[in-house]
């Protein structure tokens, strides 16, 4: 009462609408958690504690392989992306931070633009080349798209442009080659932003649906979302089953914010600040 | 140790000419200080010595070996960065090591190797911590360590000392002057501090503009400048210059100031032209004493004081003369008061003339001759 009592009336507001907003983003959450807690006959019982809570959805759905494997597939795929993003788009922002050549600024331009088109304006020409490689309903279809990102290349190298060139200039006299500079001495420099990169390239896989439901046709191949919304068909739609996939498929990423809050929220801070 | 030499040394970004050919050769063990302004070129030219810059004109020599074309590892030289360049990731230990990362030796040799530095730079208790944890003095001594470790031809300083405060400056001056005494290293240290180059040079360069202006001692460049730019830039505080010309009284040749009318008669003969001639008087502060009855023969300048500098050791006295301000110093513990008429007094040999439009020095040897 005395904090609030002391408040200026644009902060009661300002934590009144806060408040309000984070109702309305935890609300989904909780009756997430709590429909996969309801068997099929309680689901649209609006309660949100289950009147009868069972964790027979939760049996049933590890006891499905096909649940794991899709588990795996969204594994494997946001890890090989995480990797792939921070190592390449930390080599190109390095370089178009660092180093003075003709069409740098061309090349660069060239990347931002591609932050314009949308996915859904991408998706056909990526699976005319999937198909024609050969990608289709493989790893490497769903991952190829993400493996190198215009926003992780352009944070990463608004990074490298705060390294003062003395560090780079002082390894360059200590015989360092220019890939060990930038392994050994650049990347470690920037790791807040690299771990605010990895971090959304994680969560970004993680949750990706239109490109993996197109480019996956048979089901082992699905990553988790695609997995879960085949609960979803025409005939029913088995929403405490989705549910209970969606609550188990949120852990690892509740898990990633839990232990690198700190790193979230500096990331989106800086990625706000420098974007 | 390496021998450097600089011949005919271009360098230009687009139009625009930053280092307009220069000379300079650096002999076996010897420490050279480029001073100079802001954009004189003098970091440039460290840059384009250690290989960090390309040179677009004239070549580099290290040993009389033509290093132009060759990358700056290949150069066995070593540099100090005005802001450490230390990493902030890895320990005093590994920072001093990156300086051996090319080197063949053993492992437990490397080691010896950064002990054996650390030891000659009292970092021994601090090669675990990292650099957050160390003071300002502490991360150059670790930058000078890496630099070291190397056993390089050369060393280059890039500015070491600039962040430091006042008197860890001074600490760091005399550490790295011990140490080049030490080792001996060929070693060209670049700054704008004046004091700097005075105290740690064994010959200075003075730059402006892309052009060397003066290459000598300490001594030299502060008793012999060539121009008012080295003679203003050389000696804290700074040169005393008073405007005058050249013109004859009762026979006798010598410089009328503008201010205060006082007639300077050089112990030399300044016959045969210039009459007329606008120059410069100069005086360094430190020839110029605060008396009550100046010798005869001596050059005299009467004003009234307006500002005290009393620093302990000496103390400095603004007076003001005629429309203009000379710095001159009381002797001994006497500390005049603002408001005070004072006669300033030099000795007529220690004075400096510079003509005013070319702002070149009338050769001093010849102020000396009787």
């Amino acid at each position: 009462m005395t904090a609030l009592s002391k408040a200026r009336p644009g902060q009661v507001v300002a934590w009144t609408l806060l408040f309000l907003g984070g109702v309305v983003m935890v609300t989904p959450i909780l009756f997430m958690f709590s429909t996969s807690l309801k068997d099929s006959s309680q689901v649209f019982d609006l309660r949100l504690v289950p009147a009868e809570p069972t964790l027979d959805n939760y049996r049933t759905i590890l006891e499905d392989g096909r649940f794991l494997r899709w588990f795996l597939n969204s594994l494997f795929i946001a890890v090989l992306a995480t990797v792939s993003n921070v190592f390449f788009d930390g080599l190109v922002g390095y370089t178009l931070a660092k180093f003075r050549f003709p069409g740098r600024r061309l090349v660069f331009l060239a990347i931002l633009s591609t932050l314009m088109i949308p996915t859904e304006m991408l998706v056909i020409p990526w699976y005319l080349m999937a198909s024609r490689f050969g990608w289709l309903d493989s790893y490497w279809g769903i991952v190829f798209p993400g493996l190198m990102t215009a926003f992780g290349t352009f944070l990463m190298r608004q990074f490298f442009e705060t390294v003062p060139d003395d560090f780079l200039e002082a390894a360059r006299i200590d015989g360092l080659n220019e890939f060990t500079i930038w392994w050994k001495v650049a990347m470690p420099l920037v790791t807040p932003a690299l771990s605010a990169l990895a971090i959304f390239t994680f969560l970004g896989n993680w949750t990706a649906f239109i490109w993996p439901l197109i480019v996956s046709t048979r089901a082992e191949m699905f990553t988790l979302p695609v997995g879960l919304s085949s609960f979803s068909v025409e005939q029913s739609v088995a929403w405490e089953m989705i549910m209970t996939g969606a609550a188990i498929a949120t852990l690892p990423t509740l898990l990633v914010f839990l232990v690198l809050q700190r790193f979230i929220v500096r990331g989106v801070m800086l990625a706000g600040l420098k974007g | 140790m390496a021998t450097i030499a600089l011949e005919k040394l271009v360098k230009r970004y687009g139009p625009t000419t930053i280092v307009q050919g220069i000379d300079l050769t650096v002999a076996e063990g010897e420490f050279v200080v480029l001073v100079g302004p802001s954009g004189c070129g003098k970091s440039t030219t460290l840059r384009m010595i250690a290989g960090l810059e390309d040179v677009s004109d004239g070549l580099i020599r290290i040993d009389g070996r033509v290093v132009n074309q060759v990358e700056p590892k290949g150069r066995n030289i070593a540099m100090v960065f005005q802001n450490y360049a230390i990493y902030p990731h890895v320990t005093v230990a590994e920072n001093i090591g990156f300086g051996l990362y090319t080197s063949t030796l053993p492992k437990a040799e490397k080691q010896a190797r950064i002990q054996e530095v650390a030891r000659s730079l009292g970092l021994e208790a601090l090669l675990d911590r990292r650099p957050a944890q160390l003071s300002g003095g502490q991360r150059q001594r670790v930058a000078i360590g890496r630099a070291m470790v190397r056993n390089p031809s050369a060393f280059l300083f890039d500015e070491p000392l600039s962040n430091l405060d006042a008197q860890l400056r001074g600490q760091m001056r005399i550490e790295i002057k011990r140490l080049h005494q030490k080792l001996g290293a060929t070693s060209v240290f670049v700054t704008h501090d004046q004091v700097e180059a005075m105290t740690m040079a064994d010959r200075i360069v003075v730059m402006r503009e892309g052009r060397i202006l003066q290459i000598g001692a300490p001594m030299e460049l502060y008793e012999r400048p060539i121009d008012v730019f080295t003679a203003r830039f050389i000696g804290s505080p700074t040169m005393n210059l008073l405007p005058g010309a050249l013109a004859s009284r009762d026979g006798a040749d010598g410089v009328a100031l503008e201010d205060g009318g006082a007639f300077v008669r050089p112990p030399i003969a300044l016959t045969g032209g210039g009459g007329g001639t606008n120059v410069l008087l100069g005086v360094r502060p430190h020839d110029l004493v605060l008396t009550g009855s100046p010798d005869a023969g001596a050059f005299t300048l009467s004003g009234t004081v307006a500002v005290v500098e009393t620093l302990g050791t000496e103390t400095l006295v603004h007076v003001d003369i005629g429309r203009r301000s000379v710095i001159g110093l009381a002797p001994g513990r006497a500390v005049p008061v603002p408001g005070q008429r004072v006669t300033l007094a030099a000795d007529p040999a220690a004075l400096h003339l510079f003509d005013a439009a070319t702002e070149r020095a009338f050769p001093r040897p010849l102020l000396q001759q009787p």
